[in-house]
């Protein structure tokens, strides 16, 4: 039964990993967003299956959140933001898709070797899942850097957000910050959407970073 | 009996949030500037009431000597802001930059991101520091947005996105110390708790704290600005409010760098792992040597002082990195004279681009000719900052230089390469805006002095004499800082 507990959370966690990486190579917004909804139910079952194993039932309101929050509120959202706005092209990489998902793999590797290295001495469950966690979140910051546009740079960040909440439910007993930073994640979430993209559509009738870049005061 | 100074912990958490609910209703902007002054100077007070009277650490809050020291300053230059705000937003009203629904919203977060500040300051726990420092953030990206220009919406987006990638690797590093903490003190809130972890940090794994270690220095690095995560903090602080600015680096830097500080007192105190100190002395050296070249080419006033706090948190984490009693003591106090010393800078510059409406240096000239109040204030603020004798900087870098020489000599040659650099970058700049021929705009100024020549009367009378008893008590913390 130990030995079962300990390959669902590994199946789960991996899970996010390998869907970290399609996002890496998705080129255009829609399907980003889809796959973006799916990282958050597997975030979910993952947070829902650590509260089965760890018998803390705080947990599933956690999950319950990330379910209802991240998979469904959020992507169903940009997508009709994204209609409303007539944004259907395709993403603008500043890498090419190739590097980014070698770089990508590099990262893995990274996050691997220095988390197994380094929690040698912890128990084995809570130290490949932060492994998987920091891939997650490494892999969250490589979209964000390698991607112009808004939309993609906040499911970057949120995808980055999902791999702190496997951290931080995999971190046994781990008080108070789940339930914070999922609160946070909402008010993120709702900064980002309410305000910086009806403005900047209000500005420039673009969701480009490249427009704003040019819009600045100072020398290149 | 230990009712009163508990009360006092709670009232400087309690006015700031308070008051933020208050005053985003209140629609008159007149009365609410002059409310947030009010609410601004009681806390202030309750600060001061923590020097005298201090509770015992409790699960959550903690009065120690080290954040005091942090909160007092926090809360004064608060305040003083708040009086500075008050006579800038009524030019901005005038002049139609910000509407009154925008003040109420300014206002109230005002007071959020005080509250928050406040509250990374006195929390006892690494999570609730956290959640604080994030409040903060986000209020403070809110208000450099709020004029909600291009640039402005430009600056807020990359400090938002910045922000979070360094506050998102900060809980990151905070999950590691709870995971290093859980197997020694048990699970639940005291894994989090300060007092605990550093009372029980010698039996904690090494290895997980190293890794920790770098991450929280790279996320709180973020937000003290330290190259090379401190693009946000130029853009920020040219495009926001004027007293934003001065919120920004006199206070929000320091908040950051305080989180950092505690988890460098939590490292040292445990065996057998890194020393944080070579990691803060390359990253403040990277910091003073890139900004200092950086200042040559800016053309932005504000944008120009905001590299030069970038020097500055560059100067102040490589003190602390450097570590000892001396080091550490020279740390504090050129934290204390920065904070004081930059935001009256940004007072003077504020009233200075809202008179002569621009911010563009080339457009700025013989300040002290037109203006002379305010020029002569911005020139000693400068020279100030410059760290000209006999002014406090002087002293604090001149201690810190001269405990380098003492202790690692060849660090100390790209120590004294950068200050130079700086120094001659400003007074450059200065000579142009604050003498010659005037330009632009003469109107006369209508310009609240006083916080900005209280604050240089501190700078200097800290460089000539410093009290005793304040000596003592930043020996007694730098000794504590390791």
């Amino acid at each position: 039964m130990d030995q079962f507990a300990f390959d669902v959370a590994h199946l789960l966690a991996g899970g996010l990993v390998l869907i970290s990486l399609t996002m890496l190579y998705q080129d255009r917004l829609s399907a980003l967003i889809r796959v973006f909804a799916l990282h958050a139910v597997v975030l979910a079952l993952s947070v829902a299956w650590q509260a089965a194993i760890q018998h803390a039932p705080h947990l599933y309101i956690t999950a319950a959140i990330a379910l209802l929050f991240k998979a469904i509120i959020i992507p169903v959202s940009l997508l009709r933001i994204m209609k409303q706005l007539g944004v259907h092209r395709e993403i603008d990489t500043v890498v090419g898709i190739g590097p980014t998902m070698l770089a990508g793999i590099g990262l893995i590797a990274l996050s691997m070797v220095v988390m197994l290295r380094v929690t040698a001495e912890s128990d084995p469950l809570a130290r490949e899942d932060l492994a998987f966690a920091l891939s997650v979140v490494l892999l969250g910051l490589l979209m964000m850097v390698t991607r112009r546009n808004v939309v993609s740079q906040v499911i970057g960040f949120m995808s980055l957000e999902n791999g702190l909440i496997l951290a931080a439910t995999g971190a046994k007993g781990m008080p108070l910050v789940v339930e914070i930073s999922v609160a946070f994640s909402v008010l993120i979430a709702f900064i980002v959407i309410g305000i910086f993209l009806f403005r900047i559509r209000e500005r420039f009738d673009t969701v480009d970073v490249q427009a704003l870049e040019r819009l600045r005061g100072e020398d290149p | 009996m230990t009712a009163l100074p508990v009360d006092a912990v709670a009232a400087v958490l309690l006015i700031p949030i308070g008051a933020a609910a208050l005053l985003a209703v209140l629609p008159s902007y007149r009365l609410s500037a002059r409310l947030n002054v009010l609410a601004t100077f009681l806390t202030l007070l309750a600060a001061l009431s923590l020097l005298a009277v201090r509770p015992a650490p409790g699960q959550f809050l903690l009065i120690d000597d080290l954040n005091v020291v942090f909160i007092v300053l926090n809360t004064l230059v608060g305040f003083t802001t708040s009086v500075f705000s008050a006579t800038y937003i009524a030019h901005e009203i005038e002049v139609g930059r910000l509407t009154p629904a925008s003040l109420r919203f300014y206002h109230a977060m005002y007071q959020v991101m005080m509250f928050g500040m406040n509250l990374a300051l006195v929390s006892n726990n690494i999570g609730v520091m956290w959640v604080a420092i994030e409040l903060a953030t986000l209020t403070t990206v809110m208000m450099v947005g709020i004029y909600r220009t291009p640039q402005a919406l430009e600056a807020a987006w990359k400090y938002f996105i910045l922000g979070s990638v360094g506050i998102a690797l900060a809980l990151f590093g905070t999950i590691l110390v709870y995971m290093a903490a859980r197997p020694v003190v048990g699970e639940g809130l005291d894994g989090m708790t300060w007092t605990i972890l550093v009372r029980n940090v010698a039996a904690f794994d090494p290895a997980l704290l190293n890794v920790a270690f770098v991450f929280l220095l790279l996320g709180y690095g973020t937000k003290v600005g330290l190259a090379p995560l401190h693009a946000w903090l130029p853009d920020a602080h040219a495009e926001g409010p004027t007293p934003i600015s001065a919120v920004l680096s006199g206070l929000l830097l320091n908040v950051a760098l305080y989180a950092l500080l505690r988890f460098k007192i939590l490292l040292a105190a445990a065996p057998g792992v890194i020393a944080p100190g070579p990691l803060m002395v390359t990253m403040g050296l990277t910091s003073l040597i890139f900004a200092a070249f950086m200042l040559y080419r800016r053309r932005d006033i504000k944008r120009m002082f905001a590299y030069s706090s970038i020097e500055h948190m560059g100067i102040i984490a490589f003190a602390f990195g450097m570590g000892g009693p001396l080091a550490n003591f020279a740390g504090l106090l050129h934290m204390t004279m920065h904070s004081l010393t930059k935001s009256a800078i940004f007072f003077a510059v504020g009233h200075i681009s809202q008179i002569k409406g621009t911010q563009k240096i080339a457009e700025i000239r013989g300040l002290t000719v037109t203006h002379p109040v305010l020029g002569w204030g911005l020139v000693l603020g400068v020279m100030a900052i410059t760290g000209m004798p006999p002014l406090g900087i002087f002293m604090s870098e001149f201690l810190v230089v001269s405990s380098t020489f003492a202790r690692e000599p060849l660090l100390a040659i790209p120590l004294v390469l950068g200050l130079l650099v700086a120094f001659g970058a400003l007074l450059l700049r200065l000579g142009t805006v604050a003498f010659g021929e005037p330009l632009g705009s003469t109107a006369p100024a209508e310009a609240s002095y006083v916080p900005m020549f209280a604050h240089l009367a501190l700078v200097f009378v800290a460089g000539i004499y410093l009290p005793g008893p304040v000596v003592v008590w930043f020996q007694h913390v730098a000794s504590q800082l390791g």
